[in-house]
């Protein structure tokens, strides 16, 4: 099936987790898996993305990749991706993912497919899944152009190692007309408690039933005594209840805890695509046609308000501060 | 300035999705129709960088015959002209074809900004924007929760994983924006008369000059051959709460070894 290029994505010195899992999964489409990294720490990655199958490197450590948006990144992949002709292409379903597979999909005029949970391989083509309307319905489809573009959801992939040598790696040097584009002058981060979302075993979720941002406490409070995290619904980080950072779902973060417990959300389409994956889910709400309930092991028809400071007493009463 | 703001119509978002089983493309007859909540954003983005800033807010979109009625809800909102792009031959166009098209309008326009949704509601693919900006050889400033235009230079805070980012760059360019960037207004009745008068333009693929073997489904790089119901995950427990599910919930928790 020839070569497999993947987007990689660097995140703390580190591969993004995404970025292992669809180097891992590429190993099962292609003869050889190839990774174009554009970033200053592009070096200290290429061991763990030669550990996960990788065996070339396309690398780029110019500062203009994390000063600007998209438009170096998409120039440069997209001549990479004219000369080497990968069999298929895959971009992390992420907001930078996004930018640049959607840019590189106008400059060489290829299509690319989005909010992919699975790829395989299907003659010299590819079939590509996703799910819509809220996770309820699955939808196929092949491709049919030279190197297609695919943009894959978190954790569709499990990241597991081959290990493989560093890579062999070809530097990329950035063409003085390449355009540079929007500018990043400055990043600020929210301060944030307790596990990660994305890792948490537990994760107390509030939307739009909570009535209002002071009653996110209560969550918190829950949390804390499942050791787990706060997530929340887009509708109440729109609203500004809560940060993005802890926004579950289609432009937020995907989880997969053991536990999720959906408090006053009713589960519109792009919420319940990131948290679907969970293994238990517990719903709270008080309307009972809400579509949360169809994804719910256990719901219940009630006030989170109500419900959720009971099942704090409840679990103090069983010895949980 | 004149800002173009991409508007396009969806089945209601608070209704369930269907898809033709033979053609698996979007069934719009039935189902109510509406402006995507996304859009109403954007609209009211762009009309408050005209306000600060003078100018015309186009709203623009691709679609059948009655997606005109998102248009006269923007010019309503206060958009002070339309751009409708209504093409047979557009049928089950992908994301890029609708990048293409959208931007042949944008350049035809004259605008030197577009304000657009982070993706649309229906469709969840996100990729349009982007993609028309690179057509126009424009910058994209994508996921703005924030958005502020003064002498040339548009800047935004853009919402991170971890906080936001400061975000700059010259006109021309493309804005994305969330659904925390603004509480889009209702357009009064004053507005919806007026809207009625307001020019909207219609124009097909030859008035833009794109060929029509690059768009529909004739021009899409994929097809869709199947879509089926997503397996169901077993039918759970659903209890009304009668003073007694907070002790439901922890023997659950109990049984599943959390606690």
């Amino acid at each position: 099936m020839g070569l497999i290029l993947i987007a990689a994505e660097v995140a703390g010195g580190s591969p993004s987790p995404l970025t292992l899992e669809l180097v891992s999964h590429a190993r099962t489409l292609g003869d050889e898996v190839a990774v174009v990294v554009l970033d200053p720490e592009a070096d200290a990655v290429l061991p763990a993305l030669g550990a996960h199958g990788a065996s070339r490197a396309y690398v780029g450590q110019e500062r203009a990749y994390r000063e600007h948006l998209g438009q170096p990144a998409a120039h440069v992949v997209s001549a990479l991706v004219d000369r080497v002709r990968p069999a298929l292409v895959l971009f992390p379903g992420t907001q930078e993912g996004r930018d640049l597979a959607a840019r590189v999909s106008a400059r060489l005029q290829l299509p690319v497919l989005a909010n992919a949970i699975d790829v395989t391989g299907d003659g010299d083509d590819f079939l590509v899944r996703s799910s819509i309307f809220g996770a309820t319905v699955d939808v196929v489809t092949r491709t049919r152009s030279r190197s297609p573009l695919v943009l894959v959801r978190p954790k569709s992939f499990t990241a597991t190692a081959s290990g493989g040598p560093p890579p062999v790696t070809e530097v990329l040097p950035l063409p003085a007309e390449a355009p540079l584009g929007a500018r990043r002058l400055e990043s600020v981060v929210a301060p944030s408690a307790g596990p990660g979302l994305e890792e948490a075993k537990v994760v107390v979720s509030g939307g739009r039933g909570m009535q209002e941002a002071a009653n996110f406490e209560v969550l918190e409070h829950l949390a804390r005594q499942l050791g787990g995290a706060v997530g929340a619904s887009r509708a109440v980080v729109d609203a500004g209840w809560v940060p993005y950072a802890l926004q579950v779902g289609q432009t937020g973060k995907t989880v997969k805890p053991d536990v999720y417990i959906a408090c006053g959300i009713s589960g519109a389409m792009q919420h319940l695509v990131g948290m679907k994956g969970s293994s238990h889910i517990v719903a709270i709400n008080k309307d009972p046609d809400a579509p949360i309930f169809k994804l719910s092991d256990l719901g219940v028809v009630g006030d989170a308000l109500k419900v959720v400071p009971a099942l704090i007493e409840e679990l103090r009463a069983r010895g949980l501060s | 300035m004149k800002v173009a703001v991409f508007v396009k119509q969806i089945p209601d978002p608070t209704g369930v999705g269907r898809l033709d089983p033979a053609t698996h493309l979007l069934v719009r007859d039935g189902a109510e129709l509406v402006l995507d909540p996304g859009d109403a954003n954007g609209v009211e983005a762009a009309l408050r960088v005209v306000e600060a800033n003078g100018g015309e807010v186009v709203a623009i979109t691709m679609g059948g015959e009655r997606a005109a009625e998102v248009l006269r809800k923007a010019m309503a909102m206060g958009a002070g002209s339309a751009i409708h792009v209504a093409d047979d031959r557009l049928r089950g166009s992908d994301a890029l074809a609708t990048a293409r098209v959208l931007a042949a309008a944008v350049a035809r326009s004259g605008c030197e900004l577009v304000v657009a949704g982070t993706e649309s509601t229906d469709g969840y693919t996100g990729t349009v924007p982007a993609a028309v900006a690179e057509l126009l050889g424009w910058p994209a400033l994508t996921f703005a929760k924030a958005l502020e235009v003064d002498s040339g230079t548009v800047r935004i805070q853009r919402q991170t994983p971890a906080g936001h980012d400061v975000v700059e760059a010259s006109l021309p360019a493309v804005v994305t924006v969330t659904g925390a960037i603004n509480e889009p207004r209702y357009p009064s009745l004053r507005g919806i008369m007026a809207a009625k008068s307001k020019p909207l333009e219609l124009l097909s693929l030859d008035d833009l000059g794109v060929p029509p073997d690059e768009v529909g489904l004739a021009g899409a790089g994929q097809e869709v051959i199947s879509a089926a119901p997503a397996p169901e995950r077993a039918a759970g427990e659903l209890i009304e709460d009668d003073g007694s599910a907070a002790r439901r919930i922890a023997d659950y928790l109990a049984e599943l070894k959390v606690i």
